[in-house]
Parts: structure tokens; C-alpha cells; sequence
């Protein structure tokens, strides 16, 4: 009798095991019916609970771009809050489907960590604020400052590498969540408080005395960032990568939430084949998908234009500009390949 | 019922009986338990080295040699980005225990002043000190981590404004600030006398002992071992021409530079563990002192020994046999909450380890390492106490 006890638990605990190990991400999601998004804890403009409880944001409108393509529903997305440090081990271990979390695309998160980017969807760097009454002008003055910096970043690396090549000093005063850090610099723990320029705008509408603190012109990194998927399940980042070019692809055809039923009478090939009113395409289906993705996509969220400003451009508090963002034809860097 | 049980019939060895039976019970539980644990554990290591083979990532502890890159706050040893993952543990192992070792010394001083207040005769002494108990032990150790820095330190003034002290010490939200001692040449003679200082003062102790012994007579041995202690340092010192210079903090752009500077950080962490914990040890302590029958004490006033005395050789030495297991345990429990630093920043085991984690992708050799250094500080921990227990039951016979 022991050992049928035995042989079943084992057998049960390694049948749970290889459902658990399953590399199908995009079966398992369309199964459970939901998409499990990976985003920031609280970053005004990327990922934040609104008054409702609703998430709202740049990364957020990413999650449910996934969503709409994979379900014709933007609301079929639950999300997980996570901190610098937790954000991989979640992605990792299967927690999240996606990590749509101001993550910069770095060869070792790409390579070590196990994960893949395939798009930037937004361009960043590195800056520095600093409360205009210390008449700092420019970050190379710093040298003997104490700065406030959140672990589990590239922003810590960062700075130990610029401190370090401009031989100045500098005092890390590190936290690993963002509201200490916020709450370190705001008690004037530290001079300084540095961050991808994007966190910088976001972090000072956050402050008591926004127009009290100045954000200093150098920019002294790269910080493409990008969603990530993990390594191994090519399916999944391809409906991934497609889900953020269609919001690109979109604008530069034009189309947008408002016009996107009007548009499904075009007789524009290329637009044609975008919304899936192509006869016979297979474009979607190919996807795993149905052919209206990129409609469902559009019509739920809008297009990469639509997202920027409504959510950190000018209809947001935020008023970034698009700069780097903007569309390659129009200067910038957000470039889709062909959808065909 | 017992006698039923004796006075009745022996059960027939039937399945039902076999139920019954006591002890066919309990190795049925314990063959059971067994089982159930050994399924665990596959279960645990499978999941383990399926998830590790699914997430792509490298394994190995390899990364330990990597350049860390990043920079930690406060290190008791030369480190910079450009040390090793490995050191960058190292560092925070340091902070640990100078967390653990500071935090043990005045939880427990603080514990017992607490404990033997609140058996004083004393109405106000003895209300304070339950107040204070009562106040630590019901509030969560985070708490009162984050009473300390956002309530206490948070409001000390910016470092140009800093609240100067005697003998150019500044104290501000970056901490205290004190003049750093440089010692110069020959200096190192001065450790050295120290050491044999205190050899020395173990060895008169004992000759005193011997001799108090044999004679009857005392010599007060705490002042004269003191003496030789603080002394013969100190002759080494003036000997060598007293090579001793300050590097005195001066106002920066930003800070103060130069100097020696306690962190906020590092207070509050201390401050907040030790009197977390000294609340529960005060209340070992008293418990101890309770469990001694009051009838020694009794046996000793009978036998002409001053109260002190008594407290001294009697009461105190059996206390102690009541006081030391769960004194350990609450020793651990610092430690470990030493951890909880993280929330505030304090670069200690955890934090640099839960950033290499994070920098190099290793959660499981991170977390094996991790496990496997508070595992060893707390066995360490609790061998020592166990030797220490050991020695004063035998001095209590
Ligand atoms: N892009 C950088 C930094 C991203 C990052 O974590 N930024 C911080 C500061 S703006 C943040 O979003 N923290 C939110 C949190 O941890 O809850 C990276 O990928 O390492």
C-alpha cells in the first residue's frame, strides 16, 4: 500500500513538474485566458494603478497590445508589480509571461539572464536631479556628492562607471525599492538622485516641489528600453515583437483608434494586409493568432503615437517629447519591418 | 483505565487491533513522515534542475571571480566596482557581522539593566521597564528599523547646517562625522602591548584566585587588571613617541570630507535591533533571576553573605543556567533580522547579495550561498553558547 502511495506521489509530482516546464508560452496563455504582465511597481507615465485600481501607462498599453492580439481583448492582462530585484527572478521563473517594465536590453540580461528583446520601445539614457538650491549646472560638478540610486539597475552600474572614468568622488547611498529612494532624496539624504531621464520626469512630478529641482543635460548612457520574453519559446516573442511593431507600423500608415474601421475599407495593399482584410492571408494565423490581430491591436489601444502621448507626452503630465521616439521617417528611431 | 487496560484480555492480532496498537501506530506515522519527506525533497531538487534547464541561464558559481560593477555605501575593507561578486559579498558578510556583534553586545547589556529594573523594589523603575517591554516586544523589528531612520535620523540637519559636537565631531542626515585617527609609524607596537596585556591580566587573575584560595585574602582584581589592560598600551603609546595625527572632517561642496562617518544607515539598523531584542532578553533575564527558589536566597542570608554577595555567587551563577539556551536563540534572531537592513539600505548580507543576484541572473548559487552563510553564523553561534553553557553548569556543579 506504501509504495502505490509512493509511485503516485512521485508520479504526480513530476506530472505537475512538466506542465509547469512547458515552453509553449502562447498556448498556455490562450489556456488560462489572460496574458501575465510583468511591470513596474508605481513609475508615473509607465505603469501605474490609477484612482480606480485600473494600471495605466507606456508598459502597461504594451501588456495590453499582447493581449488584444492574442484575445481581441486589451483587458486580458493581469499584472504583477515588480522592483528592480524581483523583475527577473519573475520573468524567470514563469511568474510573468511578459516583462514590460522600463527594462533596459542588455547583452547580459539578453544572454546570462536567460531572456530575449526584440524591439526598443522606447530610447533612454541616464541623467541627474539635483534640487536647484545646490546651483549645480553640470553633472561633472558632483564629485563628493552623495547620490541616490536604486540596486538591481544598469543606472547603478552607470554611475560607478561615469564617477569612476570623470575621477570623481561620490558617496552611493543605495535602496532596493523605489519609494525609499524617492523618500531618501526628498529628506535630502543624498544631492543627488539618478535614473533613466524617463524615471527622472516621472519621479519629479512625484515630489512635493517639483519646480525646486533642476535635471542636469548630461545624459551618460544608452538605455534602449525593451519587453522581454524568455529565451526558448520563439512563438511567444514573435507574437510579442509583432504586438509592439503594429503599434509602430500603425502610425506610420496613419491609422489610429479613431480611424481604424474606416480603414479596413482601404484598398491600400500593405494597409490591407496589416488589418488581415487581405483575401486568404495568412498572416495572422501564421502568428498563431487570428488575421485581425493588428486590428484588434489598434482598435483597443491605438497606435505607437497614441500610446507615447497619452500616457508620458503632451496629453500626459509628463510632456516628454517624442525626440529619439519619434518615427525614423520623421527623425526618430521607431522603425517596424514590412508586415508582409 | 490504566488497570482496564493491564486487568484485560491481550487484543487478538487482527487488522483492527494492529490500528489500535500504539507503537504500530507510531511507526506507521514515522515510516509515514519519512515518506512524505523524502517526496518533498525529489519533488524540491526536480523542480529545481528542470526550472534551471528551462531558463537558459549559466550555472556554476563561476561568476563569483566577475567584476562587480557596481558600488556598496559603507565597506570595512578596501572595495570598489572594479572588486569582485565575490568580495562584494564579502563586504556585506562584514557588515553583517559588525551589525550582529554590536547589535548582541548592547541588546544585551540593554536586556539586562531592562530585566533586573523590572524586579527592582523600585514603583517607577520596575512601570518603566514593563513599559518599554511591553512597548519592543509588540512591534514589528521593521518598524522600528523605520522609526529610527525616517523618524529619528531623517531629521537631522543637512551637513552644511550640521549640529557640531565637542572634539570636531558633526552630526547631520549623512551621519556622524568624527576626526579619523592616523596612526604613524611604530604604532603597531601598541596592539601588541595590548595583547600581552591581557595575558597578563588573565594570568594575575588566576594567580589571585589560587591565592585567595589558599589565604583567604583578596586583592580587588577588576581594578588592578584594568590598570594593566589600559596601562601598558598606553606606556607602548608614549613610548614610541605618541605617533598619532587627526584627519579632521572639513565642509565640502556637498559633505563633509575627510573624517570617519558612521552612517545613518548602520544607526539605525543597530539601534533598532538592539533594543528590539533587548526587550525579549530583559525578559529572559528576569525569568532566570525568578527560577532561582528563593530559598537559596534564604540559605545564603542564613550563612551571613551581604545581599550583593548573594545576587553575585549565589542567585546570578544558577540564573544564568535558565538564561543561556534562550539568550542564544534571541543571539540568532538578531542576526537574522539583521537582514531586514536591506529596507533601509544597509549594505549587509542580503543586499549585496540580493544585487548580485540580480546583476549576474545566479538566484539559485546566490540563494545556496546566502543560506549557507547564515546557516554557518547561527551553528557557530550556537556551538559557542552550548560551550559557554556547558562551562557554567559545571561552575554551578
Ligand atoms: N532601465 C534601468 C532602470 C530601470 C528601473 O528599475 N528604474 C527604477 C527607477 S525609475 C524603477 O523603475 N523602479 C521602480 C521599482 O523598482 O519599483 C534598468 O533596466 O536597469
Amino acid at each position: 500500500m506504501k509504495k502505490t502511495l509512493l509511485s503516485a506521489a512521485i508520479g504526480a509530482a513530476v506530472l505537475g513538474i512538466s506542465s509547469a516546464a512547458s515552453a509553449a508560452t502562447l498556448d498556455d496563455v490562450k489556456a488560462k485566458g489572460f496574458v501575465q504582465c510583468g511591470v513596474n511597481t508605481g513609475l508615473a507615465g509607465f505603469a501605474q494603478p490609477d484612482a480606480s485600481g485600473a494600471w495605466k501607462g507606456f508598459d502597461v498599453d504594451y501588456c495590453r497590445a499582447v493581449a488584444a492580439a492574442v484575445f481581441g481583448d486589451a483587458t486580458k492582462v493581469k499584472y504583477t508589480p515588480t522592483t528592480a530585484q524581483s523583475r527577473f527572478t519573475a520573468l524567470q521563473s514563469g511568474e510573468v509571461d511578459i516583462l514590460a517594465r522600463n527594462t533596459t536590453w542588455t547583452i547580459s540580461r539578453d544572454t546570462a539572464l536567460g531572456f530575449n528583446f526584440r524591439y526598443v520601445n522606447y530610447y533612454d539614457g541616464q541623467g541627474f536631479m539635483v534640487p536647484k538650491s545646490l546651483n549645480v549646472k553640470s553633472a561633472l560638478e558632483l564629485s563628493g556628492a552623495a547620490v541616490c540610486v536604486q540596486s538591481g539597475t544598469t543606472t547603478e552600474l552607470n554611475l560607478a562607471d561615469y564617477f569612476k572614468t570623470n575621477n570623481l568622488q561620490y558617496n552611493p547611498v543605495v535602496f532596493e525599492k523605489l519609494e525609499e529612494v524617492n523618500a531618501a532624496y526628498q529628506a535630502g539624504r543624498c544631492d543627488v538622485y539618478t535614473t533613466d531621464q524617463s524615471g527622472l520626469y516621472a519621479t519629479r512630478l512625484a515630489l512635493s516641489n517639483p519646480d525646486d529641482h533642476v535635471i542636469l543635460p548630461e545624459i551618460i548612457s544608452k538605455e534602449p528600453l525593451a519587453p522581454a520574453v524568455r529565451q526558448g519559446d520563439d512563438k511567444w516573442l514573435d507574437v510579442v515583437t509583432w504586438a509592439g511593431y503594429a503599434l509602430v507600423q500603425a502610425e506610420e500608415f496613419g491609422i489610429t483608434s479613431a480611424n481604424v474601421d474606416e480603414m479596413k475599407n482601404s484598398t491600400n495593399p500593405d494597409i490591407k494586409r496589416f488589418l488581415g482584410t487581405e483575401a486568404d492571408t495568412k498572416i495572422g494565423t501564421d502568428l498563431g493568432l487570428k488575421n485581425d490581430w493588428a486590428y484588434n491591436i489598434v482598435k483597443n489601444v491605438g497606435n505607437y503615437g497614441e500610446v507615447f502621448e497619452r500616457n508620458i507626452g503632451q496629453g500626459s503630465p509628463l510632456k516628454i517629447a517624442r525626440g529619439l521616439n519619434a518615427l525614423w521617417s520623421k527623425g526618430g528611431l521607431q522603425y517596424a519591418p514590412p508586415v508582409r | 483505565m490504566t488497570d482496564k487496560a493491564v486487568t484485560a484480555p491481550p487484543p487478538k492480532r487482527g487488522t483492527t487491533s494492529l490500528i489500535y496498537d500504539p507503537k504500530a501506530r507510531s511507526i506507521f506515522f514515522q515510516v509515514l513522515t519519512v515518506v512524505i519527506l523524502v517526496v518533498v525533497v525529489m519533488w524540491i531538487a526536480h523542480n529545481v534542475s528542470s526550472n534551471l534547464a528551462r531558463s537558459n541561464t549559466a550555472s556554476g558559481y563561476g561568476f563569483l571571480g566577475g567584476r562587480s560593477g557596481f558600488d556598496v555605501g559603507q565597506s570595512l575593507i578596501a572595495y570598489s566596482s572594479d572588486s569582485t561578486y565575490g568580495r562584494a559579498i564579502l563586504v556585506g558578510l562584514l557588515n553583517t557581522l559588525l551589525i550582529a556583534a554590536t547589535g548582541i553586545i548592547t541588546a544585551t547589556v540593554v536586556g539586562f539593566i531592562i530585566g533586573i529594573g523590572r524586579l527592582s523594589k523600585n514603583w517607577l523603575v520596575a512601570k518603566l521597564c514593563t513599559v518599554y517591554v511591553e512597548i519592543f516586544r509588540n512591534i514589528p523589528p521593521l518598524l522600528v528599523i523605520f522609526f529610527w531612520y525616517s523618524g529619528v535620523l531623517a531629521i537631522l540637519p543637512q551637513p552644511r547646517d550640521a549640529i557640531q559636537g565637542p572634539l570636531s565631531t558633526f552630526l547631520s542626515n549623512r551621519g556622524l562625522t568624527f576626526p579619523y585617527p592616523i596612526w604613524g609609524e611604530g604604532a603597531s607596537v601598541i596592539p601588541i602591548a595590548f595583547v600581552i596585556a591581557v595575558i597578563g591580566a588573565i594570568g594575575f587573575a588566576v594567580w589571585q584566585k589560587k591565592r585567595q584560595m589558599a589565604t583567604g585574602k583578596q586583592l580587588p582584581t577588576g581594578w588592578i587588571s584594568a590598570g594593566i589592560i589600559i596601562g601598558l598600551p598606553l606606556i607602548a603609546f608614549l613610548a614610541v613617541g605618541a605617533p598619532l595625527t587627526f584627519d579632521y572632517p572639513v565642509e565640502g561642496r556637498f559633505n563633509l570630507s575627510g573624517g570617519g562617518n558612521i552612517r545613518p544607515e548602520f544607526v539605525a539598523l543597530y539601534l533598532a535591533l538592539s533594543l528590539y531584542t533587548a526587550a525579549f532578553i530583559a525578559e529572559i533575564i528576569r525569568a532566570g533571576i525568578k527560577g532561582v527558589g528563593k530559598g537559596q536566597t534564604e540559605a545564603a542570608a542564613a550563612l551571613g553573605l551581604q545581599p550583593n554577595k548573594t545576587t553575585q555567587l549565589v542567585v546570578v551563577p544558577q540564573a544564568f543556567r535558565i538564561i543561556i539556551p534562550p539568550l542564544t536563540s534571541q543571539y540568532l534572531n538578531l542576526t537574522k533580522n539583521s537582514s531586514l537592513g536591506v529596507a533601509i539600505g544597509f549594505p549587509e548580507l542580503f543586499s549585496t547579495g540580493s544585487t548580485t543576484l540580480n546583476q549576474t541572473g545566479q538566484a539559485i548559487e546566490m540563494i545556496s550561498i546566502m543560506l549557507t552563510i547564515y546557516l554557518t553564523i547561527s551553528i557557530l553561534t550556537s556551538l559557542f553558547m552550548n560551550w559557554f553553557n556547558a562551562k557554567m553548569a559545571l561552575v554551578e556543579r
